[in-house]
């Protein structure tokens, strides 16, 4: 227990701070590669909550694809690679007060919703045939709409680029 | 541990990408915020899967990151559009439909 909680709270840190430079960092690949720092911290969340499936899928989809497409679309809408002065807009300051706002109003519910309730201690890893049975079991449906969804995606991702 | 310093620190990521939308003009860096978004409510997600002992959180935190997928390529797509039709992805410059 308590080298998860040390887990938890390096993890923590290391993503509060990455998420931070994320939206302040004045380069686009510098944002992109913090942005790395912070979804690998998750990934390593997920494993602490035992779900080894999902943080590999994390590693997978959003470290392997996902970064892989930001650096391509910051390579093709930019010519320079380097530092900028204006990536941040004329409502800058508002946003401070607008992200306390929404921060303290999910603080003092989540508070006030569980207080200081414990996760089950003895929790056991979800095996993955149990993820796979849920989602090809109840969970058909949204599967389904989930895979148009995709398909509509490429698709409509394909006929926005194209030339001509 | 607590359940709560799961969804706090869920919290703290959201209040940020909240932020970095809000603040940022460049519009590949608005959806990196908008990843931020998605990760923070797949922590939440799993903290609660965790808490009720069943495999209905890492279910929908799959399909989340599937969606999240499909929007970074349509949302990358339409920022190369823009870029290739207006020489700027700065989303303060796109105001033709400001009054």
């Amino acid at each position: 227990m308590v080298a998860q909680q040390v887990g938890f709270w390096i993890l923590a840190v290391a993503m509060v701070v990455g998420a931070l430079r994320v939206v302040t960092t004045r380069n686009v690949v510098h944002a992109a590669l913090w942005l790395v720092v912070v979804l690998s911290g998750a990934a390593a969340q997920y494993v602490l909550l035992a779900a080894e499936f999902v943080a590999l899928t994390q590693v997978l989809v959003y470290i392997g694809a996902i970064m892989v497409l930001f650096l391509f679309g910051t390579m093709l809408t930019r010519a320079r690679i380097g530092r900028e002065q204006d990536l941040d807009n004329s409502y800058r300051l508002l946003g401070v007060p607008v992200a306390l706002v929404v921060l303290a109003a999910m603080a003092i519910a989540l508070w006030r919703g569980f207080g200081d309730e414990r996760l089950p201690e003895t929790a056991r890893p979800v095996p993955t045939a149990v993820v796979s049975d849920q989602i090809f079991g109840p969970y058909l449906v949204p599967f389904w709409a989930l895979s148009f969804v995709l398909l509509a995606a490429v698709v409509g991702a394909i006929v926005l680029a194209r030339k001509d | 541990m607590l359940v709560n310093q799961f969804l706090l620190l869920g919290a703290v990521l959201f209040a940020i990408g909240v932020y970095g939308v809000v603040a940022r003009k460049n519009a590949v860096l608005v959806l990196m915020s908008i990843e931020l978004i998605l990760s923070s409510v797949n922590l939440n997600l799993l903290a609660f899967a965790m808490r009720s002992g069943t495999a209905d959180g890492h279910t929908f935190a799959l399909y989340v990151i599937a969606v999240a997928a499909a929007e970074v390529g349509v949302g990358l797509g339409l920022v190369l559009l823009v870029y290739r039709n207006r020489r700027t992805i700065s989303v303060d410059e796109l105001s033709e439909m400001h009054g």
